[in-house]
């Protein structure tokens, strides 16, 4: 027997292209190996199946100050999974995973 | 002096829970001297069953500071871009003036539903008695009037140099294409408050709007769009945290009671429906009204509905969950929706406030590859015998008015699931009338509610039973044209905002204005 290996459902994020979002795209990157990142104009998106996460502490070693992540908001574009969000980190999954 | 003799720390700083608890918790209260069921008169008749409105939590637990202060920031940013785009004649940049077309559509079908969610949300934060329920609704009612603002401040640029964006609200109540996006808010407006959020935080935020904003700002800045782009990106920036509440609002409520499962079910069938059936005029506009193309309608939908929804729907499985019903014409129409709709406008563009054309050869090239199954056998020829007549001067146009869907309100040019050559026709009898449908998706959503689809306010009804016209009117006079009446009451300028693009006003003013052609290479 052989188990069907399926990829997992992605979830996804996608932010304005700007300079403060070069290093946020950059921290999910760093904190998410399977990260795929799609460049459109104007627009940038990052799929990550199953989970992907968004730590605050990444985003700070990378811009040098302090980073609320309720900062996230005003560059946001659109969003899909559910959320868990706490002071350190927002994460994004579908439940099956 | 008062100083206290031992200084006391700073109290240490709230974590984001604690801080949302302190604002949503303990809020309300029970009255006293009336029913709660008095006070909410409206949060029980649905059939949906609440037990713990505590359960709800806000996924971002947005506090107040931090909205205002973050919504200051984005409108700070945003008008600093429209100030720099009006100074810097930003509107002459775009790919070409056919390209403005897509901000009529925009401006007089899209920004009137801001603000019509404006006043749904603000209904419903009245409406539902849990206290965190309705600091969402406030904090998006106020988002959604920011919407409606920042859309009319920014486009009111354009209606300087083009046609067809001078009376957006007017038209909106009146129009026949515009019926379609009126009718379908009205149609969740009129609903409950908790089919209301489930329709438009749920269905059409969560499920359908990337289908509508990605594409749309995306396209908007590829053709050169500066002012768009921005009002779309700072809309979009709450448009997430919608989103994001959508889903919340239908797992809170199927958390509640097993009961509450099938109701949700039937909104979600009726909802998906309502909100694809109103995305066609998204797909003309991705596939014929941006010169420069930024994805097919096609793409769009496999990318946003298919794969992203059905992420989506395995995972409210567990709630006993199915994806929509008839999902699958969706799929079936996606090869065939945006060529059936713009050949339909190319139809009754004189009868419009925004212009149609025949898509020029390189994107006829464009199309063929992106739909290789249907556009150079079914809509090509079409197209190609329409650019003869209009070279020998006899432009087509279509002098009856459609037959509409009594539903969608959309004209039944829709094809049948499995033959894209014989037009859908569907009726049903009720109470000895005959209604019509564009398809069985629509003709349910009827059958479930008669007594309110009988009620629709049908322009092509309205017109023939002579209510179009301007007060005052004598349809008996002499040389009576109906149909220029009709535009009148319309609030068009006749000649100017409608019609074939080629040669219009809008054409000839971009080449004279900017010394480029009407349609760029
Ligand atoms: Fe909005
Ligand atoms: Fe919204
Ligand atoms: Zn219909």
């Amino acid at each position: 027997m052989s188990a069907v290996i399926k990829e997992k459902d992605r979830v996804f994020v996608a932010f304005q292209t700007n300079d403060d979002t070069r290093s946020i795209v950059e921290a999910i990157e760093a904190d998410n190996a399977e990260a795929i990142v799609s460049r459109y104009p104007a627009m940038v998106k990052i799929e990550v199946p199953g989970r992907l996460v968004i730590r605050r502490e990444t985003i700070e070693d990378l811009i040098g100050r302090a980073y609320d992540l309720r900062e996230l908001h005003i560059n946001l574009i659109s969003i899909s999974g559910n959320i868990e969000e706490s002071d350190d980190e927002l994460v994004l999954h579908w439940n099956q995973h | 002096m008062n100083m206290p003799i031992t200084p006391q720390k700073p109290a240490k700083k709230l974590s984001l829970k604690d801080n949302y608890n302190l604002l949503t918790r303990g809020l309300g209260w029970e009255t006293s001297y009336q029913d709660m069921d008095k006070v909410f008169a409206q949060d029980k008749f649905e059939g949906i069953k609440i037990h713990d409105w505590d359960k709800w939590e806000d996924p971002f637990r947005l506090t107040m500071d931090a909205y205002w202060k973050y919504q200051g920031e984005k409108e700070k940013k945003l008008y600093a871009i429209v100030d720099a785009f009006q100074q810097n004649n930003g509107q002459f940049n775009v790919t070409d003036a056919r390209y403005i077309n897509t901000l009529k559509l925009f401006l007089t079908g899209v920004s009137p539903l801001e603000y019509q969610a404006h006043r749904g949300f603000a209904m419903v934060g009245r409406n539902f008695r849990g206290t965190s329920a309705r600091i969402a609704a406030q904090m998006q009612a106020i988002d959604e009037l920011r919407h409606a603002q920042t859309q009319a401040h920014t486009i009111s640029h354009y209606n300087k140099f083009f046609s067809g964006l001078h009376d957006p609200t007017h038209m909106f109540d009146r129009v026949w294409y515009l019926s379609v996006p009126k009718s379908y808010f009205e149609d969740a407006m009129s609903a409950g408050p908790f089919e209301f959020i489930t329709a438009i935080s749920f269905s059409f935020e969560y499920v359908l709007t990337n289908l509508l904003f990605m594409p749309f700002m995306s396209g908007a800045a590829y053709n050169g769009d500066m002012a768009t782009v921005t009002f779309g990106f700072s809309a979009q920036s709450d448009e997430s945290r919608h989103m994001t509440l959508g889903l919340e609002v239908v797992k809170f409520i199927l958390e509640q009671d097993p009961d509450n499962v099938p109701i949700v079910q039937k909104w979600l069938d009726k909802w998906f429906w309502r909100g694809y059936r109103l995305l066609t005029l998204v797909s003309m506009m991705m596939d014929y009204m941006l010169p420069k193309k930024v994805m097919s309608w096609a793409e769009a939908w496999e990318m946003y509905f298919e794969q992203n929804g059905g992420a989506l729907f395995n995972d409210l499985a567990r709630y006993g969950i199915r994806m929509p019903k008839y999902h699958e014409v969706a799929s079936k129409e996606k090869h065939r929706l945006s060529h059936e709709a713009w050949a339909t406008f190319y139809n009754f563009s004189h009868a419009a406030a925004f212009h149609t054309w025949v898509p020029e050869e390189s994107e006829m090239k464009w199309l063929a590859e992106k739909y290789p199954t249907t556009f150079d056998s079914l809509y090509r020829p079409r197209f190609e015998h329409w650019r003869e007549q209009q070279q020998k001067g006899e432009r087509f146009s279509n002098g009856t008015l459609p037959m509409l869907c009594q539903v969608c309100q959309v004209p039944m040019f829709f094809t049948e699931p499995d033959d894209p050559t014989k037009i859908c026709f569907r009726e049903t009898t009720y109470r000895d009338e005959k209604f019509h449908f564009c398809s069985d998706g629509c003709k349910d959503i009827f059958g479930n509610e008669p007594e309110k689809y009988v009620q629709a306010w049908l322009p092509v009804h309205q017109i023939y039973q002579g209510n179009c016209f301007r007060p005052g009117t004598d349809p008996t006079a002499p040389g009576f044209e109906p149909l220029a009446e009709v535009l009148q009451y319309y609030g068009f300028h006749v000649g100017e905002d409608g019609g074939e693009y080629l040669g219009s006003l809008d054409a000839r003013n971009w080449t004279q204005w900017t010394g480029k052609p009407a349609v760029a290479e």
